[in-house]
């Protein structure tokens, strides 16, 4: 009787939205390649952060007040008074971290197996935009507590905009609402990093989910399970269900539905991160002073600039590349082009053979020296600046561009390892 | 490669340390746990201190109750203004007159331990010493030149600090070697030292009064953690039988 009134309803709703299909095509029928490892945790898990970050962020806004005068004390309302509110607060400031953390690795992942060449070269760019608005999404978070770092790490990026020649010093104003960082910047920020930009985070979420089920997940043999419809043998077949717009134009080959494969799978990950997680939140919560710096513990006070002013540790790689440049225009030129050139990775790799496993020593070198090089940037653009660490970043900056600049070189004719036909053989 | 990264990770504290204070602190040995401490910290803090320094983030009720005090005792005793026990903990300092008087307004110390850390504000108040140079008569070697008179001074003493003379190039250095109270406070040496160990463990309890329970229930969550971690592992390797046959 209960399971006749179940399939009733679900005939009902699926004859007015696509409810099943959408479920079968995206989830129990989506074909996901089979040999899958470490590095593939990291979307679903982006995906996980991105949801503690909205949830407790509602909440936080509950009892935030955006005011230059109640910022900083209302933040230590719901660190004392409002229950549980320490703990919403944590898991959102290290959320802020773990986000980068995971999305850096998610990154990471797309780079050593090619996950950005052709036909995915759109889920790589879709990715990069969520990177560029999750970079402004934290920056203007960054602002709201209101503190020492908050106010003047905010100073020193916006001044960035002052070396565009001729607009610069009115699109400095423009940005702030007023001559100085205030409670009209503050009013502002606190605007788009509640609405607009999470707004702008789960569209691009979701045309990046959109751009990849379209095209399938690589892996990191980077070779594609669906082959060529009528070429596969019966008996070498996957042998599940998948949806007809898969299995009508392809065979499909070492894959299984992502429900409920990859859902158990995940949400092993799932839990070995939330351990991580948790171990932070309770027991380290201000990460070393990188994920909550001392001077943010001091409301913001415009007439005492702090010692060493440090941007959060998810920018310092680009921020030390900013410093490596003595002139500040061509700086802020170069710092730019560091993070818009990741956006024209699929077309800078002219390569065929996708994943790191079959491709050139060389390539392997260049993505070993970008790696350390993006490393050591990171930890200098977290130190003051001296004249040998200066120099470093200067090296470090020119191995980060030199990766694009050989991979551009040597992908068109790379002499590769033969790539095998199937995963599983 | 591995090796490479192992050694800038272990490097990066000593890097970051370099860029931190010249003189070395103490270590400030505080338990969260002991009520005791806690208890006479908040007394000392309440008596000295307050005065001058507010916490303004934080709470009668809230110390009264994390510390074992008793409302009536709290307030009879701990608050000397005619707030309410519910009321945030500021004081009559006037800010304006206050900075006239000091160089700079007293600030609000409900966060300064999470803002210097233990160690800095245990070494801080012990390094007072006799200098006539300055408006108080006393300066101090982790804050040089700091506005803040010796508060302390009827507990510990008139601090007079012993000085080694270097000639360097033909130019008198001279260095801090350490710093003697001359007896006439209250406390002994050490006596003095747990009273201010005493105080600074009240800070730190003040910079982040939910940290006992933080790290009480950070337990049970990773235990949670851990057992459906275990249930999931097995749960999947249950589903990719399916898979891997």
């Amino acid at each position: 009787m209960i399971k006749g009134l179940v399939t009733g309803v679900i005939d009902w709703v699926d004859a007015r939205i696509p409810m099943s299909d959408t479920w079968n095509k995206h989830l129990a029928q989506y074909p996901t390649p089979i040999n899958f490892n470490f590095w593939y945790f990291f979307g679903s898990l982006a995906m996980l952060v991105l949801v503690n970050q909205i949830l407790t962020g509602i909440w936080l806004t509950m009892n935030y007040n955006p005011s230059a005068e109640g910022a900083f004390a209302s933040i230590e309302y719901i660190m004392r008074d409002v229950e549980y509110g320490w703990l919403l607060r944590y898991m959102h400031s290290t959320g802020a971290s773990f986000f980068f953390i995971v999305v850096y690795l998610h990154m990471f992942r797309g780079l050593i197996y090619g996950s950005y060449q052709k036909p995915r070269e759109l889920i790589w760019v879709f990715g990069m935009l969520i990177f560029f608005v999750l970079m402004a999404e934290a920056f203007m978070g960054y602002l709201l507590p209101w503190g020492q770092m908050s106010f003047w790490g905010a100073q020193v990026i916006i001044s960035l905009f002052g070396a565009i020649p001729i607009i610069g010093d009115d699109l400095t104003q423009w940005i702030r609402g007023d001559f100085v960082i205030s409670g009209a910047t503050l009013t502002r920020f606190f605007a788009l990093h509640v609405v607009a930009l999470p707004l702008v985070l789960v569209v691009l979420v979701f045309l990046h989910i959109v751009a990849l089920h379209e095209v399938g997940s690589n892996n990191p043999e980077g070779i594609e399970i669906k082959k060529k419809k009528g070429t596969v043998p019966e008996s070498e077949l996957s042998p599940f269900k998948y949806h007809k717009q898969f299995s009508g134009k392809k065979d499909i080959v070492d894959a299984a539905p992502f429900f409920p494969y990859f859902v158990v799978k995940d949400v092993v990950g799932v839990a070995v991160f939330l351990f991580f997680f948790a171990a932070v939140i309770f027991y380290w919560p201000e990460g070393g002073g990188y994920f909550l710096e001392p001077p943010n513990f001091e409301p913001a006070n415009g007439l005492k600039t702090p010692e060493h002013i440090a941007p959060v540790w998810y920018y310092t790689p680009f921020y030390a590349i900013l410093r490596a440049i003595p002139d500040k225009l061509l700086g802020v030129i170069v710092f730019g082009s560091s993070v818009a050139i990741l956006i024209f990775l699929p077309w800078i790799d002219r390569g065929k053979v996708r994943s790191i496993r079959y491709r050139s020593t060389l390539h392997k070198l260049n993505i070993v020296q970008f790696t350390i090089c993006f490393i050591i940037l990171g930890i200098l653009g977290a130190l003051p600046a001296t004249p040998l660490y200066t120099i470093i970043s200067q090296i470090c900056s020119f191995g980060y561009f030199a990766f694009f600049v050989l991979l551009f070189i040597y992908s068109k004719n790379e002499k590769c390892k033969p790539v095998p036909e199937r995963i599983t053989k | 490669m591995k090796k490479l990264l192992i050694t800038l990770f272990a490097l990066l504290p000593s890097l970051v340390l370099a860029a931190g204070p010249s003189i070395p602190l103490d270590k400030a040995d505080y338990d969260l746990t002991d009520k005791a401490s806690l208890q006479n910290g908040a007394k000392l803090f309440m008596n000295y201190c307050f005065g001058c320094h507010a916490t303004g983030y934080q709470r009668y009720e809230r110390v009264a109750n994390d510390l074992d005090i008793p409302n009536d005792i709290m307030m009879d005793n701990l608050v000397f203004t005619d707030q309410k026990i519910g009321d945030l903990m500021h004081n009559a300092m006037d800010k304006k007159e206050a900075a006239k008087w000091f160089g700079a307004a007293p600030p609000d110390l409900t966060l300064v331990a999470r803002l210097r850390g233990a160690d800095w504000l245990y070494t801080y108040l012990r390094s007072f010493y006799a200098d006539p140079s300055r408006p108080f008569g006393v300066n101090n070697s982790v804050f040089p030149d700091v506005g803040m008179p010796h508060v302390l001074e009827e507990l510990q003493g008139i601090p007079n600090a012993v000085f080694e003379t270097e000639m360097v190039d033909g130019v008198e250095h001279k260095t801090l070697v350490s710093i003697e109270a001359d007896g006439s406070g209250e406390l002994s040496t050490d006596e003095y030292n747990q009273a201010v160990l005493d105080m600074v463990n009240f800070l730190v309890y003040a910079g982040e009064p939910m940290r006992v329970e933080r790290e009480r229930l950070g337990v049970f969550v990773l235990g949670f953690i851990f057992i459906f971690f275990i249930i999931a592992y097995l749960l999947k390797k249950e589903f990719w039988r399916d898979v891997h046959h």
